[in-house]
């Protein structure tokens, strides 16, 4: 049944109409099929994880002061996207935000409270520090958060303003949702370029490296999608 | 019952439990672990775990030329960082015998006393919204985020803003900063009496720092405890006013000082402390000279661009500088200047060529913690948290 | 900070009281050190701080350099304050490659605590009669004396397509 639009005073009176219970037929029907949408649970339970997330209470270092402290804070409220309640407790919270530079003594506590999360949980990896260890290339800093968990969305900055995290914080959303932002190489048409770190389809390793990158791209094939 | 419940009563007894406390908890003091021995609630000795974000940046220091380093030593205490670039700047420009031009000195000056208040916001909000006060946050972070815009309008950054360099900083200040700055000066007065309306004679705050988490003047002086915790326990000890250092002399502030040494008057200091920074700010807006905003020296800082395209000299310093940079004798100093949370001083070892062979932080929060454990033993766990807030340790400065 | 004479002065008076404690005196950069034998360095601290007229009560900082490839290698730095005059005096204790050993100061200073654990902790230096001589920023099972300048930084460098066979 089409739905064509109606002027404002009709469907006031037929919303008048419905509250007395005089609708009736196609009115009704009409009625009806203009307020419900049908899709399926999983975009559901999508849409509603993605705008009520419980992000942990989590700052290591510089970051920390622009997220999640700041972020919260009334010229940057986080809360007009659904994420007002941080949570104290791991068990409680579905969305760590890494902000700030993992040390080497943090990061087996910081995998502990990932593995204390509940799924399903997202990890945003603030700042360059966590991303790729930022500017300390040294014996104290773990180069990038992706060496010992698996991160949803890096977000670039040192430290990334409030707005960056909070568009990356959108780009999550839209993840979660099921339909992610398409990058920059879908819609210019310019895959292929990509400049791999290790492992792409253009790099050369040595045999061993070689042998390592097979088994680990199997494995990832394996792995179902994440919710 | 009576005789029963006496029994009950006899036949408990209380045992030493040990609480582990951190490094992720919801105090807001960053990545700090608290093994704590508690006997029922109370606090019978407290050790703090450290070095959980700690990131190497005096190794990495040594690895890079001395204007690099300027970033790295920012990034330490990182709700101070003016700070730190001036340690360090100031501490290479004494090794090298390089002058600042003056209106270089008032400039940073300027930016130090915005970030003290900086530190003493962001110190407020987090600290109180430990004690309960989950409002003062809010209204902290409203004038903290007008002082960022105001870095972010002189340098570009919010934070991290490798403003200070090796003889002055970077830029000069933009068309419309003194008119913002004059007006933040001129709201921030109001603003702190709002919030000590909020909070000085509130019940459940003084029912909660008064009297909690006291350490005898001596014993802070044998800490080497400086800084607000010090001016609280009634010592007026301000390297701002002990040794000259920027445009400080010229300047005409008081210090604030408590007389028990609790929380509550650690926390008076520090409030006092942020009128007085924005009366720095306004005399130093008014008597700002004019000329040069770095020095002039060539060998040691960069040249304009202007001068690029005509001069051969500046061609070659520039090329110099930036490949290089500037070589420093062989020496040593030890730098110190007031941070908002104590005396914040750093080594420079130069060993002739164009990297330092050793830059060390003597950091205020560092030292600061080691009087924790005495401020927190025989006091309830609430206590503890509220003497933490008090002590306002930044885990950056204290990890490096 | 003690001027050039004032600092030759204080070595007098310091070589009555203690003598051959003192080694040297280095006065650069309008700052006054005082270069002092290892195993007299809590003799010379407490004379600096309990002889009435010089009072350096307070110490600011406790920290090391390594001075390699000069030997001895590694020099102890105590950064002493007199705050009634607002002074500042250095003291340098030089230690050798092997086995570099040292008293502890924490009966004199307490806030020499943590960081003489982070001076052990940075370069291996060993405080004797320090009550509590464990690693303080590292974990504490690392192995090696980071801040040494035969360390190397570490980090990884960062491999693309092109340098990819050369890093692994």
């Amino acid at each position: 049944m089409e739905i064509e639009r109606r002027s404002l005073e009709s469907r006031q009176a037929s919303a008048r109409d419905m509250l007395r219970g005089d609708l009736e037929g196609e009115d009704l029907e009409r009625y009806v099929e203009e307020r419900v949408v049908t899709t399926t649970f999983e975009k559901m339970l999508n849409l509603a994880r993605a705008n009520s997330i419980f992000p942990l209470t989590f700052g290591l270092a510089c970051c920390a002061i622009e997220a999640p402290i700041s972020i919260v804070t009334a010229r940057y409220d986080l809360a007009r996207f659904g994420a007002e309640a941080l949570r104290a407790s791991p068990r409680q919270a579905d969305l760590i935000i890494l902000s700030g530079r993992v040390s080497i003594k943090m990061a087996p506590v910081v995998r502990r409270l990932y593995d204390q999360m509940l799924e399903p949980k997202w990890a945003i990896s603030m700042g360059a520090c966590s991303s790729s260890g930022g500017m300390f290339a040294n014996y104290a800093v773990v180069q990038g958060a992706d060496k010992f968990m698996p991160i949803d969305l890096h977000v670039p900055g040192c430290p990334p303003r409030p707005e960056a995290v909070m568009y990356g914080f959108n780009k999550l959303q839209r993840k979660i949702i099921g339909s992610p932002d398409q990058g920059w190489r879908a819609r210019y048409n310019a895959a292929g370029t990509e400049e791999w770190a290790r492992g792409g389809p253009a790099s050369k390793p040595s045999i061993e490296a070689a042998e390592a990158y097979e088994l680990a791209r199997e494995l990832a094939a394996k792995e179902p999608t994440r919710a | 019952m009576a005789d029963l419940t006496a029994d009950l009563v006899a036949d408990r007894t209380t045992e030493m439990m040990t609480v582990n406390i951190g490094p992720h908890h919801p105090a807001t003091h960053g990545v700090l672990r608290l093994v704590v021995d508690l006997e029922g609630e109370v606090v019978r000795d407290l050790k703090p775990v450290i070095g959980y974000v700690h990131t190497g940046i005096e190794k990495s220091c040594e690895d890079k030329s001395y204007w690099k380093v300027i970033p790295f030593v920012e990034r330490m205490d990182y709700v101070s960082y003016f700070f730190q670039m001036e340690a360090y700047c100031g501490a290479v420009e004494r090794l090298i015998g390089l002058e600042i031009p003056p209106r270089a000195k008032y400039l940073r000056t300027i930016f130090l006393e915005l970030n003290r208040i900086h530190s003493h916001l962001v110190w407020l909000g987090t600290t109180a919204l430990d004690l309960g006060a989950i409002s003062m946050l809010w209204y902290c972070f409203r004038e903290r985020d007008r002082i960022l815009d105001l870095f972010e309008m002189a340098t570009g950054q919010r934070m991290h803003t490798r403003y200070f360099q090796v003889g002055g900083v970077i830029e000069d200040i933009p068309v419309g900063f003194e008119e913002k700055c004059r007006s933040f000066v001129h709201d921030m007065p109001i603003r702190v009496g709002q919030y000590e309306a909020l909070l000085d004679r509130n019940e459940v705050f003084l029912q909660r720092t008064k009297g909690v988490g006291i350490v005898s003047h001596e014993r802070l002086l044998d800490l080497g405890v400086t800084g607000p915790l010090l001016r609280a326990a009634g010592d007026p000890w301000d390297l701002r006013k002990a040794f000259d250092y920027l445009a400080y002399p010229e300047m005409d502030f008081k210090i604030p000082v408590g007389t028990v040494g609790d929380n509550y008057d650690r926390y008076r200091v520090r409030v006092a402390e942020m009128v007085e920074s924005t009366k720095i700010i306004g005399q130093a807006l008014e008597a700002l000279p004019g000329g040069p905003f770095i020095a002039e020296d060539r060998k040691y800082v960069l040249p304009p661009r202007s001068e690029l395209s005509t001069s051969m000299e500046s061609l070659i310093h520039h090329f110099k500088l930036v490949t290089e940079g500037f070589r420093v004798d062989p020496g040593e100093i030890y730098y110190a200047i007031e941070g908002p949370r104590g005396e914040l001083g750093c080594f420079v070892l130069a060993d002739g060529s164009s990297k330092p062979a050793r830059v060390h932080f003597r950091d205020p929060s560092f030292v600061n913690l080691q009087s924790f454990a005495d401020m927190a033993k025989d006091s309830y766990v609430a206590d503890m948290i509220c003497s933490l807030g008090m002590l306002d340790p930044i885990l950056g400065g204290v990890d490096r | 900070m003690p001027d050039g004479p004032g600092l030759e002065l204080l070595r007098g008076e310091i070589d009555a009281d203690a003598p051959g404690a003192v080694l040297a005196t280095s006065y650069e950069k309008e700052r006054a050190a005082l270069i002092v034998d290892p195993d007299r360095i809590v003799e010379v601290l407490t004379w600096l701080r309990d002889t009435p007229g010089q009072g350096y009560r307070f110490l600011s900082s406790l920290h090391v350099a390594d001075y390699l490839p000069a030997e001895p290698r590694f020099g102890v730095h105590y950064e002493l304050l007199n705050r009634e005059r607002v002074e500042r005096l250095r003291v340098k204790a030089m230690l050798p490659a092997e086995g570099p050993e040292i008293d502890s100061v924490t009966d004199l200073f307490p806030t020499a605590n943590f960081q003489e654990r982070e001076a052990f902790d940075f370069f291996g230096v060993v405080f004797h009669g320090h009550p509590e001589l464990t690693r303080i920023l590292l974990p504490e099972d690392y192995v090696g004396w980071p801040q040494r300048r035969d360390f190397p930084v570490g980090g990884e460098p960062v491999t693309f397509t092109y340098s990819e066979e050369r890093y692994g």
